[in-house]
């Protein structure tokens, strides 16, 4: 008898159930969803930053998703009010994340506006946050005897900079600290498009 | 309203579907005979126990724990077995060796990450190794090196031996086999530069992984040759989770990297999909397809309920694949998608109660085996953690819980309960039995099989209770908006260097499993009981 047929075709249609709940009717339902009003796209400099976020692996210490004010008390800390789908309209891959080692950062941007300060923490966490777990990122930056024209040096709070050289921002940190300025969401969300709005019944007077 | 009676009413019809489907098989495919769990015994062999990485001293213990009557095998049948075992050795060794690699590089990458997240400042001025990338590597090396090719050589040498033929067609596999481990080498390069893809799982550049798709293919091609020419009438249970895993994979593979298809947060919710199928449909069928076909062979007795098998698998098939939303309960994603998900969760309970209640069964009175047989004590170890990690990730999903453990350490000491505790126990376990057939040495210490065993079983231990108590208080911490954020990240400082310590353990255990397999290859064997132990096949 053909029970090896019987057995796969069984076991292709548990797999189809699945893959039709979790990937296709989240293709048809949620993957094009319309990027919010407020939400720009990423620059050419924001998007190699996002390259460098993930070449170095950020994703997997911090999440880019608050949730909402009954769940979690993610807006008191600073993170920003819950995102919705509309808030990664641009974001290809995504970077949802499912670690909180460091603090979520979908508004890092709105919250440490300071490219100064970016850098030098990504130089040296602990410089700026004492007891950080978070890996210095040296290899982002150039030491030098002295500062070149057009060179970004970064000013790090006194006793953490290298003895007699200047730390200069290599392009790829540059980039990096530019996207984390650009992640901002806290435009509102507008609550239902016009279409919803003009479908009224005559028992509904609003 | 609408949407949970929608919702509710569809989960029910599924359910009851599922169980008309079991029932169906039950009556149809899969014979509910007794002798459907027989076919892993010659005739007359039941009764006889097997374990090939035992010493002769241990194996007349554990032959006699066993109470039942001894036969001796039919003699035609034991032949048969022996020429299917000949006719993978080359291939099954190849994949252990390639298995024994990747195991040494994802321990030595999983340390340094260990260590690195309680010492930042160590090792960060090369690129390659910051905590993001080694951390990385380390995953990949377990997921697409250590669990494939382990679990794809001991589905190898099994398959032959259920389906009682001779492989065909191995050349296939050592080109897919040698295609996937230059994939492996490729992907990790391009992750160490900095080129992954950036999804969990899914690191690998597309480009890379067209290679991982040509080998695995080529790898399946002598599995399905030698299913068309079997020669027994019971497909064993074994072979439904292995065939299915085979098949499973590569459309979860396929679908997750096709470049371009997925976006925003529809790509979030594949990518959970993917991650966590790749686990429960591949690896986890790959490790129970094991313990169900070593466990009863080593204490020489079928499978109690063949039909708590069925709902095992069934349940296993059905349920699993629709549990990845639970990853992102709370997160931007459709609100249906994550409760199907954490009612899916839930209901892994039913394929994991009959699972642990069918092996008790089998073991029942037989527990002196797990002292004599190394083997059995791998495959044991890993059978209870499966039920542990199935049970705690159940009750995980659960939003009560989840707004706890989720963002934390928690999660990553499940996820080890589960690739670790279980699946890779398992794995250490069916190799001890394997190596022995593939190579025709025996392993020259069982002193050296204790040291891995306790080492891992220890060291996993300190892991798991270190993280999932720790991660509980760093949850605990950051869910109370009145303590800073960095309480939770100094809190976790000692539960992060016990892990490491736990980790530095197994990692101590892998070097003498590697260690034991070299003395193997190298000390002539001239065993002192090795006619005994392999001439019972």
């Amino acid at each position: 008898m053909h029970d090896e047929t019987r057995l796969l075709a069984g076991g292709m249609v548990m797999l189809a159930i699945a893959t039709g709940a979790l990937v296709v009717v989240p293709y048809m339902t949620v993957r094009d969803v319309p990027p919010i009003e407020g939400l720009k796209p990423y620059t050419n400099e924001q998007l190699r930053g996002r390259r460098q976020y993930i070449a170095n692996g950020c994703v997997y210490c911090h999440s880019q998703q608050p949730r909402s004010r009954n769940f979690a008390p993610d807006f008191e800390r600073g993170w920003g009010r819950a995102s919705v789908a509309g808030d990664y309209a641009y974001d290809t891959p995504h970077l949802l994340g499912t670690m909180r080692t460091g603090p979520d950062l979908l508004n890092i941007g709105a919250r440490q506006p300071s490219e100064q300060w970016h850098l030098g923490h990504l130089y040296q966490p602990r410089a700026y946050v004492p007891g950080s777990v978070m890996p210095g990122y040296p290899y982002l930056f150039e030491l030098k005897d002295k500062a070149d024209t057009g060179d970004v040096e970064v000013h790090l709070p006194p006793g953490f900079a290298p003895a007699g050289k200047r730390v200069i921002a290599l392009r790829e940190a540059r980039d990096l600290v530019a996207y984390l300025k650009a992640l901002d969401r806290t435009y509102p969300v507008i609550p239902a498009p016009k279409a919803v709005r003009t479908v009224r019944t005559p028992e509904d007077p609003s | 309203m609408n949407t949970v009676v929608i919702l509710l009413s569809a989960f029910v019809i599924s359910v009851f579907g599922l169980f008309v489907f079991i029932w169906t098989q039950r009556r149809g495919l899969l014979d509910p005979s007794p002798r459907a769990a027989e076919v892993i015994f010659a005739p007359g062999e039941i009764g006889v126990v097997e374990d090939p990485a035992g010493t002769r001293e241990t194996v007349a213990k554990l032959q006699a724990a066993n109470p039942s009557i001894i036969g001796s095998g039919h003699a035609e049948e034991l032949a048969e077995r022996a020429r299917a075992d000949a006719s993978t050795a080359p291939l099954v060794f190849f994949f252990l060796c390639c298995a024994f690699a990747w195991l040494l590089v994802a321990s030595a990458a999983g340390l340094v990450a260990s260590i690195k997240l309680h010492e930042p400042d160590w090792l960060i001025g090369q690129a390659w190794l910051t905590f993001g990338r080694i951390r990385t590597i380390h995953l990949n090396a377990v997921a697409y090196g250590w669990a494939p090719m382990a679990g794809l050589g001991v589905a190898l040498f099994v398959i032959p031996r259920l389906l009682k033929t001779p492989l065909v067609g191995a050349r296939y596999a050592f080109l897919g086999a040698a295609l996937w481990n230059a994939a492996l080498i490729a992907g990790l390069g391009a992750i160490a530069v900095g080129l992954g893809d950036g999804l969990e799982w899914l690191e690998i550049p597309w480009q890379v992984d067209i290679l991982f798709v040509a080998g695995g293919a080529l790898v399946g091609v002598p599995l399905v040759l030698t299913l068309l020419q079997r020669k027994v009438d019971h497909l064993y249970v074994s072979v439904w989770y292995m065939g299915c895993a085979l098949f499973w994979f590569p459309v979860l593979f396929l679908v997750a990297n096709i470049p371009g298809l997925h976006r925003g947060v529809q790509e979030a919710a594949m990518n959970w999909w993917f991650a966590h199928n790749v686990l429960g449909l591949f690896y986890t069928p790959l490790a129970l397809a094991s313990v169900y076909y070593f466990l009863p062979k080593i204490i020489g007795r079928p499978v109690q309920s063949y039909n708590l098998s069925l709902l095992g698998f069934w349940g296993l098939a059905f349920f699993y694949g629709q549990v990845g939303g639970h990853h992102l309960v709370g997160g931007p994603v459709p609100g249906w998608m994550i409760t199907l998900s954490i009612v899916q969760s839930m209901m892994m309970i039913i394929p994991v109660v009959a699972f642990t209640v069918n092996m008790h069964g089998t073991l029942e009175g037989r527990l002196s085996a797990l002292r004599y047989s190394p083997t059995l004590r791998f495959i044991g170890f890993g059978g209870l953690m499966y039920t542990v990690s199935s049970i705690q990730g159940a009750v995980e999903a659960l939003r009560t819980l989840n707004v706890v453990v989720h963002f934390t350490h928690h999660t990553v000491g499940h996820a080890h309960l589960g690739m670790y505790g279980f699946v890779t126990m398992v794995f250490f376990g069916a190799i001890y039995f394997v190596v022995p057939r593939v190579s025709g040495r025996e392993w020259p210490s069982p002193l050296l099989i204790g040291a891995h065993f306790w080492l891992a079983a220890i060291g996993i231990t300190i892991y798991f209770i270190s993280l999932s108590y720790g991660g509980w208080l760093q949850g605990v911490a950051m869910l109370d908006a009145s303590r800073p954020f960095m309480e939770s990240v100094t809190l976790m400082l000692p539960y992060l260097k016990a892990r490491s310590i736990g980790g530095a353990l197994m990692v101590l255990g892998h070097l003498v499993f590697v260690l034991h397999f070299v003395l193997l290859l190298t000390t002539k064997p001239s065993g002192r009981n090795q006619p005994t132990l392999l001439q019972a096949i």
